[in-house]
């Protein structure tokens, strides 16, 4: 692996670039290895990437059926943060972030983690008391979180809409200053490239049509490439994931639905912090190219269609005029969808399903690119291990059969 | 914006439509014999199939309840039919 340095870059740039190397190898697959990750997102990057690391494990494949990083990971807008509420999430989400403050280092490839703060805006009091119950449970978590009064909301938004007309007039809200924003190619790229040097085999354009199992274990996956043998097998494939864990006989309590993003034409920076409105349930940043980058709920018809609907599009457009007016004056540039796995308490799903040797990563939802390096983290120490990591315990599928749900929506009032 | 047919008031909005469950889960009984697995199986677990799928939906309008064949990838509805014991 070449390294990525401001020294490395001048020399390509005197040399006109024609010395730069493919970042990971391409491969035809072995025919075993010693564990086998489904999904070539984000999550499966990672896990990948730390079986090699954390654990030694270099006969790893990560199977993708299209490009790595064009599902979600390289679909979503974005934003990292850890303000959730519960103990269990806090645990997880900010082991995430931990490791991603790091990552760029680590992996020697810029994600360009710009920890540019995130606002969770209130207009009514009741919305200000939930504020402040999230920033006291964060606190008492160990996280970064403050209650943030209207005053200095605006200092943080000054275009936030406070005329007399304004329908959703800021109070305040809460405010995590280490969140902020990624860029999210990079991130499975980054992943891609040093699990890679690692020597895990990064197949694209390879997709699992079948799992086998022998006497309640796992054996190996049947793949468009061919059958390949493998008795520990990861599934990270998102709100592709329940039916991967069909063909193993295992049922998982998702549902899959489209959530869209938007991005304006680029505009001088008006706008240097991550901004949720919970009065309109749009969220918004602006890019470093200077596209306003925003969303907000999902469609609420499931589907497995990457593309969103109309109406949602107007509720979101419309918060985010609400909120700003003289974004009305924006051209759209894009809009585009990705189908999210979304589980009834609004948190991942972590652990062994159905067959020996086979874990899960997903039920992510709206919410999970925050959450890459852990649950990379997480589903390499299962795979290798063959327990859970503490971290990853509470999020094990046998929540729902004890009624011990870690209901984030209800939690925290926010879904992604 | 799509258009679901309601058995009872034709076609309408999406907007008006809300997803309910998937088709053809039955409730395991008697109560006291129901194990916490076979429950969490009823109350959580899906198929969310890609493809043809079999919903119950109701539209919000009129508040009836009814079975949606639909296909998840494209969106097209194939049929609708009034629950058991409804006639619209
Ligand atoms: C519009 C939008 C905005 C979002 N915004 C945010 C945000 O701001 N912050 C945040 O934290 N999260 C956000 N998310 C959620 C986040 O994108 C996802 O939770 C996260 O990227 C999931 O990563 P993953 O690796 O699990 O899945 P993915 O990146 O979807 O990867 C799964 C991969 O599995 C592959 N696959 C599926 N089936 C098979 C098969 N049979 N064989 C082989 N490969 C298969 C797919 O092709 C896919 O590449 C957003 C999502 C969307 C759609
Ligand atoms: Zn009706």
């Amino acid at each position: 692996m070449t390294r990525y340095s401001a020294i490395a870059l001048a020399r390509e740039g005197l040399l006109g670039h024609r010395g730069w190397r493919a970042a990971w190898r391409r491969v035809r697959p072995a025919a075993a290895y010693d564990a086998v990750v489904v999904g070539g997102g984000g999550h499966g990057l990672a896990t990948a990437y730390y079986l090699a690391k954390n654990h030694g494990m270099r006969r790893v494949a990560v199977l993708e059926r299209g490009w790595i990083g064009g599902g979600n990971t390289g679909r979503n807008t974005t934003v990292i943060r850890s303000n959730y509420f519960y103990p269990e999430s806090v645990a997880l989400y900010d082991l995430a972030l931990r490791l991603y403050e790091d990552l760029s280092r680590e992996l020697n490839y810029n994600i360009m983690l710009s920890q540019r703060g995130m606002l969770i805006a209130a207009h009514t009091p009741a919305q200000m008391e939930i504020c402040a119950r999230i920033a006291n449970a964060m606190q008492l978590n160990g996280v970064d979180g403050e209650l943030m009064d209207a005053r200095r909301a605006l200092e943080r938004v000054p275009l936030l809409n406070q005329g007399s007309d304004a329908r959703y007039r800021c109070l305040g809200g809460v405010w995590q200053g280490r969140a902020g924003v990624a860029r999210h190619d990079a991130v499975a790229w980054a992943y891609a490239r040093a699990a890679s040097a690692l020597g895990v085999d990064i197949v694209e354009n390879c997709e699992v049509t079948g799992i086998a199992i022998e006497g309640g274990a796992v054996t190996g996956v049947e793949t468009t490439l061919g059958p390949i043998r493998t008795e520990r097998l990861g599934l990270a494939a998102a709100g592709a994931t329940p039916a991967l864990a069909a063909m193993a006989g295992a049922r998982l309590p998702i549902h899959d639905y489209a959530l869209q993003a938007f991005v304006s034409e680029p505009v001088k920076p008006v706008l240097d912090t991550v901004l949720l409105y919970l009065g309109t349930g749009t969220y918004v940043s602006q890019s470093d190219k200077g596209e306003l980058v925003f969303g907000g709920g999902l469609d609420r018809v499931p589907t497995h269609g990457q593309r969103g609907n109309l109406p949602v599009q107007e509720t979101v457009i419309s918060g985010l005029l609400e909120m700003f007016p003289a974004f009305g004056q924006l051209k759209l540039l894009r809009q585009w969808a990705g189908v999210v796995d979304v589980v009834p308490d609004s948190s991942p799903i972590l652990g062994p399903v159905g067959p020996e040797g086979l874990y899960v990563n997903c039920g992510w939802g709206t919410g999970g690119f925050k959450a890459i390096p852990a649950g990379g983290w997480l589903l390499a120490h299962l795979l290798a291990e063959g327990r859970h990591h503490e971290i990853s315990r509470p999020f094990d599928l046998s929540r729902f059969a004890e009624g011990r749900l870690i209901d984030e929506a209800a939690g925290s009032g926010i879904a992604h | 914006m799509q258009r679901f047919p309601c058995p009872f008031c034709g076609p309408r909005d999406e907007t008006e439509f809300h997803f309910a469950a998937e088709a053809g889960k039955h409730r395991p009984e008697p109560a006291p014999d129901v194990t916490d697995a076979a429950w969490a199986d009823y109350l959580y677990m899906n198929d969310a199939p890609k493809g043809t799928a079999r919903e119950v939906w109701v539209h919000l309008t009129c508040g009836e309840f009814f079975v949606m064949t639909r296909d998840t990838a494209t969106r097209a509805v194939t049929d609708v039919a009034a629950l058991p014991g409804r006639t619209p």
